[in-house]
């Protein structure tokens, strides 16, 4: 019998799972060009996420509040412990740091105007602080990065706060890039860089090592600042437990963790998809290391990473947290991937929803460019205004789902209010698997 | 001359007292007495001011400093004078790693030897070392210049982008992408005037200048081994 004989039944064409199309892609793509992957973004694989927990809403064991009439505070105070001017925001949900550079300078000034709008404070990156940024931010986290790029103490001492950046959720353990075609003039000289060249930010800062460094280091913000701002430290996914305890003996006033969906302006597609724990499994360890030391409120805990609701939102703060933050999420609602330009995306090989080549400067919606042409095509009027409503939509969200578990502030969501709908989320959230009273790990279940 | 005493002042007190001082201030002058190792010592100054320190630093004594003179007459901790902005910040003893990281401009004078990274990712500032500096020195150094009248220790430069080395004695190793280059007259000028302002006996023409190959500015899969 001839196997080939189109006469007979054929065995269908079946595509490798583990060879699959993107796979051999991208095996082609690294044969021609003798580089990895590099983009932005975060983590694309899916993983355990917000989506697997599900509200259990009030019934006859608790009472709901009514919506848009009884009180839902969310309100949050950044910075209790050692500062003395805390930052105190409306809503709950910060906008992350994203660096001049990386972004244009009007989408810059776009996430000031619409975080101070809505009442939250937005964050410089690894590129300085820049005077538009600044007037148009009425609270301001400063981070202090490995790189240093642009750090001086006048910009210090102008900060709200500062961010101590251990790691990001992206590339845990990984230094930053920022590629030759977004060194312009003005880049480079905030950089203290010749224009042009591909600009690498180390993994690690160049004066300190460790957590009793890390504690003098603090101490030195602390004195140059004259203790005024609160200090963040900003850690990547990896061992919340440790790392959330090491940073609270550090000395820190708020710890920001961030999972393995946050985003990153560009580095290694191994690095985003392939280190680092997902945000959900961050929380509950980082919340126990709070607990253990008597800190948990004391030390404010930020959670960020994938966050792009106000479920999302309410359910971090659910597991322990103090507030959220966003990155990816503002640029979608500032119009990063917005399918108006698609026709451009196509011209770039890629779909809107799936641009994530940030680091080429070649953005349609002229966000993560330093491109003239493009970057004019976004108005910070505008696009602060289309912020401001995404975190108004996204505060009353999170407020509809605490008035319905009884809470008359975001902060009195609890993981009680929650249930998981897979084995692997219920594991990570430590909440109970829907419809069982039990989760692996549960103290006393034997599993 | 003004005098802090940390045996009975705070770190807050002292800093703050110095902090406080304006451009045209008359208090000019002023020593810090039992520093005993203390951290973050005479940080963040913002004036023309003169502070002798009567001992020895922990870390980051004078970081962040604009316009001051620190003087410190022990040695220091690590990261003094980190991201230095302008003035003077003077070393009599030895100064341990990381000093002058990431500064930004003034002028860093170590007379006994520095540690490992000394000068590490620095912006515009100028160190002078009397004696010798130890391994990864003006590791990602943006700008400035480095000068060590004594020896340089292994990987010195590595992944170097504009700043200038100067170094008069052995090097053990070169970074990646870190080379010797020629010694121009305007070189021997920038030197010459760097040991006169430190105060160092030493003719410029006994150095040997090192600066980036600029190899690795854009990646290049030829260059891989580099990396």
């Amino acid at each position: 019998m001839n196997e080939h004989d189109r006469t007979i039944p054929q065995t269908a064409p079946i595509q490798s799972a583990t060879f699959s199309n993107a796979i051999n892609a991208e095996i082609r793509r690294a044969a021609a060009t003798g580089i990895y992957d590099i983009r932005g973004g975060g983590a694309k694989r899916r993983v355990p996420h917000f989506d697997d927990l599900l509200f259990l809403g009030a019934s006859i064991s608790r009472y709901p509040l009514e919506g848009y009439r009884e009180k839902c505070d969310t309100r949050v105070t950044l910075g209790t412990r050692f500062a003395k001017k805390p930052i105190e925001l409306d809503i709950p949900i910060t906008i992350a740091g994203m660096s001049f550079g990386a972004l244009s300078a009007q989408a810059k000034e776009a996430l000031g105007r619409g975080a101070s709008a809505a009442g939250t404070s937005t964050t410089t990156g690894d590129g300085g602080m820049t005077p538009e940024e600044r007037g148009h931010s009425t609270k301001l986290v400063y981070q202090y990065l490995p790189s240093r790029y642009g750090m001086n103490p006048d910009d210090l001492r102008r900060a709200d706060a500062i961010e101590v950046v251990v790691g990001q959720g992206a590339k845990p353990g990984g230094g930053g890039m920022l590629l030759g075609q977004k060194i312009t003039d003005r880049v480079a000289e905030m950089r203290t860089l010749p224009k042009g060249i591909d600009q690498r930010s180390a993994c690690r800062h160049p004066d300190w090592t460790g957590p009793d460094d890390l504690e003098i280091k603090i101490l030195e913000l602390r004195e140059i600042t004259g203790w005024q701002v609160p200090i963040y430290v900003k850690v990547g996914g990896t061992r919340p437990y440790y790392d959330v305890a090491l940073a609270v003996k550090a000395g820190a006033d708020v710890v920001v963790l961030d999972g393995m969906q946050g985003g990153t302006a560009a580095t290694q597609d191994v690095f985003i998809e392939h280190v680092g724990l997902p945000t959900l499994a961050c929380i509950r360890p980082a919340v126990r290391a709070l607990q253990d030391l008597g800190m948990h409120r004391e030390v404010q805990l930020v959670i960020s990473g994938g966050i792009r609701t106000g479920a999302d939102v309410a359910k971090a703060l659910a597991l322990g947290a103090d507030a959220v933050s966003i990155g990816t999420a503002a640029m979608v609602a500032l119009g990063d991937n917005d399918p108006k330009w698609e026709a451009e995306y196509q011209k770039l090989g890629t779909t809107a929803g799936a641009y994530d080549d940030w680091h080429e400067g070649r953005d349609p919606a002229g966000i993560t460019t330093q491109d003239p042409e493009l970057s004019a095509r976004l108005d910070p009027v505008e696009g602060g205004r289309r912020l401001r409503n995404y975190l108004k939509v996204m505060t009353l969200e999170a407020q509809t789902i605490a008035r319905a578990c009884g809470h008359n502030h975001l902060h009195n969501l609890e993981p009680e209010d929650l249930c998981a709908l897979t084995v692997e989320a219920a594991a990570m959230a430590q909440v109970p698997l829907a419809g069982t009273d039990w989760y692996p790990g549960k103290p006393g279940s034997g599993y | 001359m003004q005098s802090i005493d940390l045996a009975t002042a705070s770190l807050r007190e002292m800093n703050a007292t110095l902090q406080a001082q304006a451009a045209q201030t008359n208090a000019t002058q002023w020593e810090i007495l039992n520093p005993r190792g203390a951290h973050a010592i005479a940080v963040g100054l913002d004036a023309p001011i003169e502070v002798t320190v009567r001992g020895s630093t922990g870390y980051y004594c004078a970081g962040m400093n604009k316009q001051a003179t620190v003087h410190v007459t022990g040695s220091a901790g690590p990261g003094v004078a980190e991201n230095m902005m302008s003035g003077t910040v003077i070393i009599d003893g030895d100064a341990s790693q990381y000093a002058g990281a990431t500064g930004r401009g003034g002028l860093l004078v170590i007379k006994g030897n520095a540690a490992s990274r000394c000068g590490i990712s620095m912006k515009g500032i100028d160190i002078v070392v009397q004696g010798s500096i130890g391994h990864m020195s003006a590791f990602m150094g943006q700008a400035g210049n480095l000068v060590v009248c004594g020896d340089a220790g292994d990987a010195l430069g590595d992944s170097l982008y504009e700043a200038r080395l100067f170094v008069r004695g052995s090097v053990k190793s070169l970074g990646a992408d870190c080379i010797e280059k020629d010694m121009r007259p305007e070189h021997l000028d920038i030197l010459r005037d760097l040991l006169a302002r430190a105060g160092v006996d030493a003719r410029p023409e006994e150095f040997r200048r090192y600066g980036s190959a600029r190899k690795l500015y854009n990646f290049d899969i030829d260059n891989v081994a580099a990396y």
